[in-house]
């Protein structure tokens, strides 16, 4: 059953979610990444717009005016590792309830998403197109002076995903447990290989 | 055709190839994502094969880059001495990367440095970065353009190990890298490892290494040896599609090297992202061209 969460989105929309599970979103839902998160956390700047129940896209996307407005051309996730120093903060600050990015985040967002009730979630790397046209409509811009990739993009979304729950509200996370199997798994890996690479005698 | 002719025909070719080069896939990456597709069993990993080949039909369908992330562009070429625009091939560049910014279109990725300001057309100081190698009295030249994007030139690292570290400390520099910053770099993977004697030339070699088309290998016997051993390695750690865990970890290791200094092994890692975007064009002295990377695509 495809499962779709709706902005404002409550705790209770997403407690019961766990790390591995696929949903989707119906709302609003707004990029923000590296330097959005450190205005508002180092330089302590207001966000220009009310995230509390909202989405948030770790994604610099490219779009291009339509008429008095912007189509979205492109738009996937980036890297939201790099956001981790901030998250956990952020999500205090904000009350976001969703983020979504690529790839893990680390243990200050999970205490930020256990304590404060958040998810951080998965869209496929790579898929900026499936992404964009999954955007109904760019409602706004915000922080423009920060480049097409930096801006805040005010999108509404519907039926946006897959989004896979890589940290839900009960302090799992998807690929820190993938990340320990990788771990265990490579040793015995490399040591066969060390033992065929002998190549100075 | 005059040299101003031909330049502008360059430029227009080359505009044209940028565009491709965002919007398609080159044919051994597709091919090698199909093969590795039909591996995987799990659900997660099977949902994001279907969104990668569903995007990457969408990206052809609406005409538009498939990965938001158009990336720094790069030119490697290997011009031949001949080659009548050999002295112009920076402004053509330049050129053909501010028009297809603006025809594609591409996100706008060169920040100045120290400036700390986006030019909004990706040229900047030093960029579009061209990498320049000369072939002796030819009169062609084949150019690779690749889009390296943020998530997967992040994991790139590179160290100058001691000898008796061996070719052992090779391999635990790649499983190290690709197992922590990989993960998060869009996999299955593209690894190109450099062995050489600096930091800076293992570096640029292991980039080059990602250029190749997949499967091909190192002409000797024993780097190939250890391209398959480290390919077939870091499957076995099963990384799968973004990090989700799977059949398979990576799309290929290649391994570019160099004579090196008796006291140093360099070893570099770079990595290209499953949305692996690099072209190969020949351009004959005439400006007729030949598309390597993408057969039957038309410009």
């Amino acid at each position: 059953m495809k499962r779709t969460l709706k902005t404002p989105i409550r705790n209770e929309d997403i407690e019961s979610l766990t790390a591995g599970d696929i949903v989707y979103l119906d709302g609003t839902l707004v990029t923000c990444r590296d330097v959005g998160h450190r205005r508002l956390i180092e330089y302590g700047m207001d966000l220009p717009v009310d995230l509390s129940g909202m989405a948030i896209f770790h994604a610099g996307p490219i779009v291009r005016k339509a008429g008095e407005g912007w189509e979205m051309v492109s738009i996937g996730p980036t890297t939201s590792m790099r956001m981790e120093s901030y998250e956990r903060q952020f999500i205090e600050k904000t009350g976001v309830k969703l983020i979504v990015g690529k790839g893990g985040m680390g243990p200050e967002t999970v205490e930020g998403c256990r304590r404060h009730k958040a998810l951080h979630a998965v869209f496929p790397g790579g898929c900026a197109v499936l992404a964009a046209t999954q955007i109904e409509e760019i409602e706004r811009v915000e922080w423009q002076d920060l480049g097409m990739p930096e801006s805040l993009w005010v999108c509404r979304v519907k039926s946006f995903g897959p989004l896979i729950i890589s940290i839900d509200t009960k302090g799992n996370n998807l690929f820190e447990r993938n990340r320990a199997g990788f771990d265990q798994k490579k040793g015995p890996v490399m040591e066969e290989i060390f033992r065929k690479v002998r190549y100075i005698k | 055709m005059e040299n101003n002719q031909k330049k502008r025909s360059l430029t227009d070719t080359m505009t044209r190839f940028i565009s491709l080069v965002a919007k398609r896939l080159p044919d051994d990456v597709y091919g090698k994502l199909e093969q590795l597709r039909l591996k995987e069993d799990s659900p997660l990993a099977r949902t994001v094969y279907d969104a990668m080949f569903r995007n990457q039909e969408m990206a052809q369908e609406l005409d538009r880059p498939s990965c938001q992330d158009t990336g720094v562009i790069q030119f490697f070429v290997r011009a031949g001495s001949e080659f009548p625009l050999l002295g112009s091939l920076r402004d053509v560049f330049d050129e053909a990367v501010r028009e297809a910014t603006r025809v594609s279109p591409l996100r706008h990725n060169a920040v100045e440095t120290f400036e700390e300001k986006n030019t909004g057309d990706n040229t900047g100081v030093r960029v579009p970065w061209i990498d320049w190698d000369i072939i002796p009295g030819q009169k062609s030249a084949e150019i690779d353009v690749y889009m390296a994007g943020g998530g997967c030139t992040l994991p790139g690292a590179a160290k100058v190990l001691m000898p008796a570290a061996g070719y052992e400390g090779v391999v635990q520099f790649v499983f190290d890298v690709i197992t922590s910053y990989g993960v998060n770099a869009c996999p299955p993977l593209l690894v190109g490892v450099g062995v050489s004697t600096a930091v800076e030339t293992a570096a640029v070699l292991s980039k080059k290494a990602i250029l190749r088309p997949i499967g091909t290998r190192h002409p000797h016997p024993k780097a190939a040896e250890m391209e398959i051993l480290l390919e077939k390695g870091l499957n076995e750690v099963g990384i799968g599609p973004q990090g989700l865990t799977g059949a398979s970890s990576v799309m290929g290791v290649h391994i570019e090297s160099s004579a090196r200094h008796p006291s140093t092994i360099a070893v570099a890692v770079s990595v290209g992202c499953w949305s692996h975007r690099r072209g190969t064009i020949r351009i004959d002295g005439d400006m007729t061209y030949e598309i390597l990377s993408h057969k039957g695509a038309a410009l």
